[in-house]
């Protein structure tokens, strides 16, 4: 009677195969559940997906997007990975975003007509500043006041939007924007350069694999990444072992917001080249998924930063090609994530049919 | 002389705003009290919200429009029950794709349904509902036996289990009363509160909703206090804004926020308190073994 129903057996030892197949299995039962789902919308599920999928990155200008939102989604899913390694849950990673474009935009609207070599460094520099800065409130907080990391993480997403659309109808208002909440354009000096003439994929995506490579070093051979893995597995080994608590979430909280300001930086002196109140579509939360989709790994978090990538730019066409409102992508996230965070449960335990 | 028809006035309308938070909030801190947490309260609010608009603008009816609202609520937290107690995943990653998920299918869903007016209900009878079931709520974790079990599996359950308690069931139960109070929630702010929808029109009130618990330290009554706080303050910030005082309205509209962090700083910064009222065994999934 009951040998259809699967019981669950706890594993002697964590599944290396099922710790990479995850992910995989994640991605086939969503695409799965999205072909069924645009059956019921009335669409012809294979051709939707194809324009989902795969026509969006079908020519270089695609793969150039496709790059374009790696960027951000690489970037901050590995911060991300600095606090979710040590089970810090920061998830305002898109304030931090916010405050790094709005202290590295400061910079660019201040020197708006200086061509002067250093500029586009210092605006970087600020842009990591104002996220480090702004993530540093809930490390404090928590650290202080035992004050939760998620509350008041999230708490500061909604300060800094409301601080940047201040700005930009505000103090930083375009003089010569008509009624338009938007900035200045930053001068050419402010601005991070296209890689290939004519597409959009800018130097950014450098300093991203950059950032993304030393990260894997940090975690894979350096003491710190040592510290981070045992104290997220238990709190109180770590402790016994002297590894400073305290010290580890200050460290989490500022490598997250350091690589988040950068990220928004990059896109508002990337592609954007001014300050207005979109500048991100959710990068923030997104990464969230991202860094859980890449197991916490850089390299793995580099891998489905592209894929999470495509389900932007697949919304996108699908909108404009199928009328198929491009809040799906969403949808889709949300989906992948389920499903990842459903399939984990077969790198502890398997199935048993008996 | 005291303007009394003013006071008045000021009070009906911090009822009216505050209410989707007792709503949320109650759920919420059920689910929290079995030892789930829920982060996708924001997620379900909002597919309550516009499954509730859709309903009332097709078959023009408030009844079927409150059904289907806490029906698709039980639909989302089943998907939620299913992943965090079944499949035994991370509470608070599944949450937050629970909210993902809900953002992405609300705006979705109700894409066609944006700007179409609406007669709004009196939110008079869920003003009312509201205070009803915080006491409901109350009464029953503190003076019934199954919210005592409710309560024990939330604190420890490998004790509960070991009782003869069915841990996972509780947890469902109460993971489903939470989710019911979102959509519920949802269905009060796109039908009474602000007749419309909007894309993410619910602006963060199912992550206040969380803050309130902590504020109320898991304790039934002192939400209606935390509620009422929240809700007291973002009608101060709009009227402040009206009266047209000579500061950035940014300012004002970042209050409610910077209220939260700076009440959760308050409150946390006691943190025996903090350990002392909150479900010991909040976030832990629970594995029967063999």
């Amino acid at each position: 009677m009951n040998s259809f129903i699967p019981r669950l057996e706890l594993r002697d030892q964590n599944s290396t195969i099922m710790n990479f197949m995850s992910p995989v299995l994640a991605i086939i039962l969503t695409l799965a559940t999205s072909a069924i789902i645009f059956l019921i919308m009335g669409f012809n599920p294979i051709q939707t997906l194809y324009v989902f999928f795969v026509s969006p990155i079908s020519t270089l200008s695609g793969l150039s997007e496709l790059l374009v939102k790696a960027i951000p989604l690489a970037l901050i899913g590995t911060g991300l990975a600095f606090c979710f390694k040590n089970k810090i849950y920061n998830i305002g990673a898109e304030g931090q975003l916010t405050m790094g474009a709005i202290f590295g935009g400061g910079v660019a609207i201040y020197f708006y007509d200086s061509n002067a070599y250093w500029l586009l460094t210092m605006i970087l520099i600020a842009g990591s500043i104002g996220g480090v800065l702004w993530a540093l409130i809930p490390a404090y907080l928590k650290i202080k006041f035992n004050t939760n990391e998620i509350l008041t993480s999230l708490m500061l997403v909604y300060i800094s939007l409301y601080i940047l659309d201040y700005l930009v109808v505000g103090p930083w208002k375009d003089p010569l924007g008509f009624s338009y909440p938007k900035s200045r354009p930053f001068s050419e000096a402010g601005r991070l350069p296209i890689i290939f003439n004519g597409y959009r994929v800018h130097a950014g995506l450098y300093v991203m694999l950059t950032l993304v490579f030393l990260s894997w070093f940090i975690f894979s051979k350096t003491l710190i990444g040592f510290k981070l893995k045992v104290s997220g597995h238990s709190s109180m080994a770590s402790r016994f072992a002297g590894f400073n608590q305290n010290y580890l979430i200050y460290l989490g909280f500022g490598v997250c917001g350091a690589f988040a300001g950068l990220a928004g930086i990059m896109e508002v002196s990337g592609p954007i080249g001014l300050l207005y109140r979109d500048i991100s579509p959710n990068y923030g939360f997104t990464a969230i998924i991202v860094a859980f989709m890449g197991r916490l790994h850089p390299f793995g978090i580099l891998l489905s930063s592209l894929i999470i990538a495509l389900t932007y730019l697949g919304a996108e066409d699908a909108q404009l090609f199928l009328q198929i409102p491009s809040a799906v992508g969403f949808v889709f996230q949300g989906l992948i994530l389920f499903y990842l965070l459903g399939s984990e449960i077969l790198i502890k335990y398997r199935l048993k049919f008996i | 002389m005291i303007n009394f028809e003013l006071i008045i006035g000021v009070i009906e309308i911090v009822m009216i705003a505050t209410t989707p938070l007792v709503f949320a909030s109650i759920g919420e801190l059920v689910t929290e009290k079995s030892g789930v947490l829920n982060l996708g309260i924001e997620g379900i609010m909002l597919v309550g919200a516009v499954m509730a608009f859709i309903t009332l603008v097709t078959t023009g009816s408030y009844i079927i429009a409150f059904g289907i609202s806490l029906l698709s609520g039980v639909l989302m937290s089943v998907l939620f029950a299913f992943f965090v107690l079944i499949l035994m995943s991370n509470q608070i990653a599944t949450g937050l794709s629970l909210t993902i998920f809900g953002i992405g299918l609300s705006s979705m869903l109700g894409k066609e349904f944006i700007g179409i007016p609406i007669e709004g209900l009196n939110p008079w009878y869920l003003v009312i509902l509201s205070f009803l079931i915080v006491f409901l709520v109350s009464y029953f974790l503190n003076k019934t036996k199954n919210g005592l079990v409710l309560r024990a599996v939330g604190e420890s359950h490998t004790s509960a289990h070991a009782l003869g308690y069915n841990v996972i069931l509780v947890r469902f139960l109460s993971i489903i009363f939470g989710g019911s109070m979102c959509a519920l929630a949802g269905f009060y702010i796109s039908i009474c509160y602000a007749p419309m929808w909007q894309e993410g029109m619910t602006a963060g009130r199912g992550w206040i909703a969380l803050a309130i618990v902590v504020f109320a330290t898991w304790k039934p009554r002192n939400v209606l206090i935390g509620a009422y706080i929240f809700g007291g303050v973002t009608i101060i910030q709009m009227n402040l804004q009206a009266i047209g005082l000579r500061l950035p309205a940014q300012l004002f509209s970042m209050a409610p926020y910077v209220v939260t962090l700076i009440v959760l700083v308050i409150i946390s910064s006691n943190q025996l308190r903090i350990k002392l009222s909150a479900p010991a065994s909040l976030t832990i999934p629970f594995y029967k073994g063999r």
